[in-house]
């Protein structure tokens, strides 16, 4: 996982994914006449990039938007303000036709195994589906073939292909969903969950899964989670997302080792260590997240940060560097 | 945070054994209700198909000399005011709840569906769709019925369109419901994310999963249907007198009813019977069609 240090400083080709002020409001229908009432800020300005060949987490609270980040990157759903550019293209203003087209370069892997594959389509159809759309397949012998080496790529025993996903267990389902993801040769492939339904030992397996299929075929992996242990595990860089807003951006090593922003570190002191030993330094967080419909003036963590002061409560903070490729948003450390 | 995440060994994998498909006791066992149901509606249809050799004498046949005759070996259910053999007339009278019934499921799924799936997917018709639908079903289904049978004249087209009217509204909404919860699927969202087009996700993805609820649907609208036929031909408003119904003969010897009973009681009991056995096959789909259970078929 050296490739991140790498390319630090010296980024000389264009990222595959570049994601500029993406914005998202959801607005609320209400009253009598059915007008927008208020607003969700479900995702308030966010920017990264990843590179080819790059895992980016995106890491934070259920709510804070990341998930929404992930369907707004896939153009599932069409995003407020900003831009979404897949090697050097804007995809976020693509007519359908063409936005089809692209589509082809990124996939996605769901979190729920069971509700991520059709009931009724057997594994055979599930995966000649995106082939098919593509039309990348000559031919039926040449399509079956395709479904075996995707198979094969998940680590599927090609008997199962003519199963129906209740058939399978949790950890195989996902390998079902991970196979469709790569039946387009996609480049950028966006996890929103993808392991944090499985059991731990299942977890593991498709982690590795993952982290093979990306060195493999240079896969760039947005990989969307709650579970920072995991992601400690299997990323080059960590985006920190709270309340619609990246609060602090950084390559692995200088995220787990110097957080710099207070929310990153409230969330790093709550992963379990398995050492009963270790000595940890808490920093209890108290409060709800607020509400995304009237996030908090200035910093959106003011409200819960214990080291909050007034200029927190009233200007919003910038994401500024704090070290090679380290951003983080917070007025503290400035 | 120096936590070393150690991958769990690969295990081997193991797929289930392939279930073999259950033989007829398995079914019966698992599925009581579908095999009653099924079995006492397939006897219905059996009997209405074959009701000419079934020993039957012309329905509409006039015997005046031999009227309101309590059941015998000649007339087994008895004869009504006119003389007529009430035996076949029940057993005729068997054909129009079917069809009725059958053909406002079937041609009520079908409009309903497409209102539902216009209403799911297309979101500027959603609410013009479901607020004629809100009208519709805001009156009561046989007010309705007995309003449009008022424009047209007594024929069993008509009963059925009219009895379709009042149902669609239900199979319309059922629809769209179904789809919009569907349409949140994540498996709809990766077929749309893998470029499959509109038409192909509604064909592959939204239908084949709505067929449970329609199914289930369909037969308490086939039974509700043939109660519906009954009523309008008991009050006059439904098949005209010349074709023999349940509701007509049930009709005719409504005013006999406390000295002659088995007039009204014959079509009555194959009424319920055959409404009961529908239900019941209704139920038995509820349970059966879940996918997930499928495979225990």
């Amino acid at each position: 996982m050296d490739g991140a240090t790498d390319r630090v400083g010296a980024r000389t080709v264009p990222p595959l994914l570049d994601v500029r002020g993406l914005k998202k409001h959801f607005p609320i229908h209400g009253g009598v006449l059915g007008g927008v009432t208020a607003r969700v800020h479900a995702v308030d300005g966010v920017s990264f990039s990843i590179a080819k060949g790059e895992t980016l987490s995106l890491v934070g609270e259920s709510g804070c938007g990341k998930s929404t980040v992930g369907r707004l990157v896939l153009r599932l759903i069409a995003p407020t303000a900003g831009e979404v550019l897949l090697d050097g293209e804007r995809i976020d203003t693509l007519p359908a036709a063409r936005l089809r087209m692209v589509r082809s370069r990124m996939q996605v892997v769901f979190q729920d195994p069971f509700s991520s594959l059709n009931p009724r389509l057997r594994v055979r159809e599930i995966l000649a589906e995106p082939i098919r759309n593509f039309g990348l397949a000559r031919g039926r012998a040449d399509l079956e073939k395709r479904i075996f080496a995707l198979m094969d790529k998940v680590r599927l025993p090609r008997e199962a292909i003519d199963r129906l996903p209740h058939e399978f267990s949790g950890g195989q389902r996902q390998r079902i969903g991970i196979a469709r993801a790569l039946a387009t040769d996609a480049d950028l492939i966006v996890c929103d969950e993808a392991v944090s339904a499985l059991d731990v030992s299942v977890k593991a397996q498709i982690v590795n899964l993952l982290a093979d299929l990306q060195a493999e075929l240079g896969l760039s992996l947005l990989f969307i989670s709650h579970d920072l242990a995991i992601v400690e595990h299997m990323t080059h860089r960590v985006a920190v997302m709270y309340l619609g807003r990246i609060v602090e951006i950084a390559p692995r090593a200088a995220l787990f080792a110097r957080p710099a922003h207070p929310y990153t570190r409230a969330l790093l002191s709550a992963v379990p260590v398995p050492d009963p030993t270790a000595l940890r330094r808490h920093v209890p967080l108290t409060g709800d997240v607020p509400s995304p419909i009237h996030p908090p003036a200035g910093c959106h963590f003011h409200t819960r940060c214990p080291h909050a002061f007034d200029r927190c409560r009233s200007e919003a903070p910038v994401l500024s560097p704090r070290g090679p490729d380290h951003m983080a948003a917070c007025h503290l450390a400035e | 945070m120096s936590t070393t995440y150690e991958a769990a060994p690969e295990l081997p994998e193991v797929l289930a054994e392939p279930r073999k498909r259950g033989r007829i006791a398995t079914f019966i066992r698992r599925h009581p209700t579908i095999v009653a149901g099924g079995g006492l509606l397939t006897i219905m249809i059996l009997v209405a198909l074959l009701a000419p050799w079934l020993g039957t004498v012309d329905p509409t046949a006039i015997k005046p000399w031999m009227r309101t005759r309590p059941p015998s070996a000649e007339h087994w259910f008895g004869t009504d005011m006119l003389g007529r053999d009430i035996y076949s007339r029940t057993i005729y009278g068997a054909r129009v709840s079917l069809i009725v019934g059958f053909a406002v499921a079937l041609l009520s799924s079908v409009a309903g569906t497409a209102l539902g799936l216009v209403s799911g997917f297309v979101r500027w018709l959603d609410t013009p769709i479901m607020r004629v639908m809100d009208g519709l079903m805001a009156i009561p289904g046989i007010l309705l019925a007995i309003a449009l049978m008022a424009l047209t004249q007594g024929s069993v087209t008509n009963v059925v369109a009219a009895i379709t009217v009042t149902q669609i509204p239900q199979v319309a909404r059922l629809i769209r419901g179904v789809v919009l919860s569907l349409r949140e699927q994540p498996y709809v969202e990766a077929a749309i994310a893998s470029g499959t087009r509109t038409p192909m996700i509604i064909w592959r993805h939204i239908l084949p999963n709505t067929l449970a609820a329609l199914s289930v649907q369909a037969t308490y609208i086939c039974a509700a249907a043939m109660i519906t036929e009954a009523i309008l031909s008991f009050i006059g408003a439904g098949t005209p007198p010349t074709i023999p119904s349940w509701g007509n003969i049930m009709a005719e010897g409504r005013s006999l009813w406390q000295v002659k009973p088995f007039i009204v009681f014959f079509p009555a009991a194959f009424l319920s019977v055959t409404v009961l056995a529908v239900n019941l096959l209704g139920d038995g789909l509820r349970d059966a069609l879940d996918p997930r259970m499928a495979k225990r078929l």
